[in-house]
């Protein structure tokens, strides 16, 4: 088997038993990369020496006869919008192509503290607006299981970087799917923590009241043991919760027999394919094979949901996007004065989606309509809350698709920004009611990877792991595998 | 209640300028559609009444975080000018502003 196959948690086994090294699983991953790039396109930036560097000196501990962590030598990559000191986080925009961060984002002080080596930084839609990776500046990312359709986004390069085993784990962002959506495109685990889980100091901000960092991983033990490894409070985001961590994958292996599972009838709507929605039928039928008990619910005010979040996203993208003022730092355009050379710095650096969303918040914001609109969509926002409070008050765990389609193709989507947005229907109340949210492999239409949505209570992300273990587990779905045809990257560095 | 109003092409423009974005001709005309497509869209919050509904803005209740003001280390200076566009003796260089 190929060892760019294997989990972090296989790996892990074979670096202690000395079977392989650091250094050679390093080059396994950097040769794969090389040769899949050039049809993936998943990374911005390959940082091939440091990796080595890194796993040369994981080699030396283990030579040395010391214990290693659970993630230690182990090869992945970052979302490039977590800022790394030294090396370019761009954000997929012309903004911040040049941008070197001065300090690191604190997942990724912890990751390197447990040892992780860093292959590169992913691509993404510019400043994580969008469904698809068609929005970065770059290059859009492809769909490992088929180069014709989009891996999702806006984590586009971490789920499609996952999938094609061009890195053993990824971090992604996620405002109202984008570590979800394209998990599930993908055919790759990806949890969305509790909003305030896991630190977002130093993750670049889109909208700060709904961001949050997660794994995206090829199983279930995998993303119980990233999240093990980045989650808890962190001093320097005050939006962070002091909370009693355990440890994730404890909850592996605990049957779900007499388990609560609620299924959102308003979730199975208009606009979800009906071949997904069977797969998630049949994913139901497996969970009640395992002893859970499901029944559907309802959550009323879900289709307050999406123009709640398309107002309340916007707004604060706007306010969060305002310091791009060509000043500090990223790009600058000539202007005759201060003013002309904000709005041409801006104009320049910023692509179609991101002015499209300053435009929407800006006038959101504006006076006269804030009230109508800003306050208007976080009163929703209570009330959706408020759905979520009442389902778990009888419910272990909601369920619904992750998205309404599989992957679609490349153009499909991208003149229509309605519906484009409309594909992330399923995942963005989770973001607005700020629980912990999960994509789990569920099975195929036409070849392409549906993904389980699981739902959670806030900090309740391991009763998200025993069911996500239990099912995958059960069904096997995260052993298939795309086949991706090996070309060598063009341009690589 | 406030309704929700279509968006001019003059809104689009005063929007734009609050906003810091040079738009052209062609992009005042299709975000005037796009936003209005998607405020129409959005139109569909007044059905529910919230006059008695307190605003959420963090789903996770957040109170304010103090801590001890000490004297501490900071990023030394260059780090700070390094990603600078234009910098000159340890300050941010802009076009004149008076």
């Amino acid at each position: 088997m190929d060892i760019t196959a294997k989990t972090a948690g296989e790996l892990h086994d074979l670096l202690v038993q000395k079977k392989i090294t650091s250094t050679e699983l390093t080059h396994a991953f950097l040769d794969r990369v090389w040769r899949l790039e050039g049809q993936v396109q998943a990374y911005v930036t390959v940082t091939d020496k440091a990796a080595l560097k890194r796993a040369a000196e994981v080699d030396a501990k283990i030579a040395r006869g010391q214990a290693i962590g659970m993630l230690e030598g182990i090869p992945m990559a970052l979302k490039d919008n977590m800022c790394t000191e030294g090396i370019r986080t761009t954000c997929s925009s012309k903004m911040l192509e040049e941008f070197v961060p001065p300090y690191s984002a604190e997942v990724a002080i912890r990751l390197q503290e447990a040892g992780a080596i860093l292959l590169g930084k992913l691509n993404m839609d510019e400043f994580a607006m969008g469904s698809s990776t068609e929005n970065s500046r770059f290059f859009p990312t492809h769909n490992p299981w088929d180069l014709e359709r989009v891996p999702g986004g806006s984590s586009g390069g971490a789920a499609a970087s996952v999938a094609a085993a061009e890195a053993v784990y990824a971090l992604g962002s996620d405002t109202g799917g984008s570590i979800r959506q394209p998990a599930a495109f993908c055919g790759v685990v990806g949890m969305k923590p509790t909003y305030g889980a896991v630190s977002r100091y130093g993750l670049i901000a889109f909208a700060s009241s709904l961001d949050q960092i997660g794994p995206l991983t090829k199983d279930v033990r995998d993303n119980a043991l990233v999240l093990n490894a980045i989650a808890g409070h962190d001093r320097k985001d005050s939006t962070s919760v002091r909370f009693d961590k355990p440890d994730y994958t404890q909850f592996l292996g605990k049957n779900i027999k007499g388990l609560k599972i609620g299924i959102p009838r308003e979730y199975f709507g208009e606009g979800i394919d009906s071949d997904v929605a069977k797969v998630i039928w049949d994913a139901v039928a497996a969970l009640k094979d395992l002893g859970a008990e499901a029944e559907e619910c309802s959550l009323p005010h879900t289709d307050y949901a999406m123009p709640a979040y398309y107002l309340i996203a916007p707004a604060e993208c706007s306010s969060n996007l305002a310091r791009y003022d060509g000043v500090r730092y990223g790009y600058r355009a000539e202007g005759d004065d201060l003013i002309s050379m904000v709005r041409k710095t801006r104009a320049e650096g910023f692509g179609q989606e991101v002015k499209r969303r300053i435009m929407l918040g800006t006038y959101a914001l504006s006076s006269g309509y804030y009230d109508a609109y800003y306050v208007k969509a976080q009163k929703v926002r209570t009330l959706i809350k408020q759905d979520f409070d009442q389902a778990f008050g009888t419910y272990d765990v909601l369920l619904s698709p992750t998205a309404p389609t599989v992957a679609f193709k490349f153009g499909e989507k991208s003149s229509n920004p309605l519906s484009m947005y409309l594909s992330d229907i399923c995942t963005v109340p989770v973001n607005l009611a700020g629980i912990p949210g999960i994509s789990i492999p569920a099975g195929f239409v036409g070849g392409l990877p549906v993904g389980l949505h699981l739902m959670g209570k806030a900090f309740d992300e391991g009763t998200l792991y025993q069911v996500a273990y239990a099912f995958e587990q059960h069904t096997g779905f995260h052993k298939v595998k795309p086949s991706t045809k090996e070309v060598a990257a063009h341009g690589l560095e | 209640m406030v309704k929700f109003v279509k968006i001019s092409r003059q809104a689009v423009e005063h929007v734009a300028l609050l906003a810091r974005l040079e738009l052209s001709e062609q992009e005042i005309g299709t975000y005037t559609e796009q936003l209005n497509t998607i405020l129409d869209y959005a139109a569909i919050l007044e059905k529910l009444d919230t006059s008695e509904v307190q605003p959420t803005a963090h789903a996770v209740p957040l109170h304010n975080v103090l801590r001890e003001d000490e004297v501490r280390a900071s990023m030394p200076q260059e780090k700070v000018l390094q990603n600078a566009p234009d910098a000159e003796n340890g300050f941010f260089r802009v076009p004149k502003i008076v």
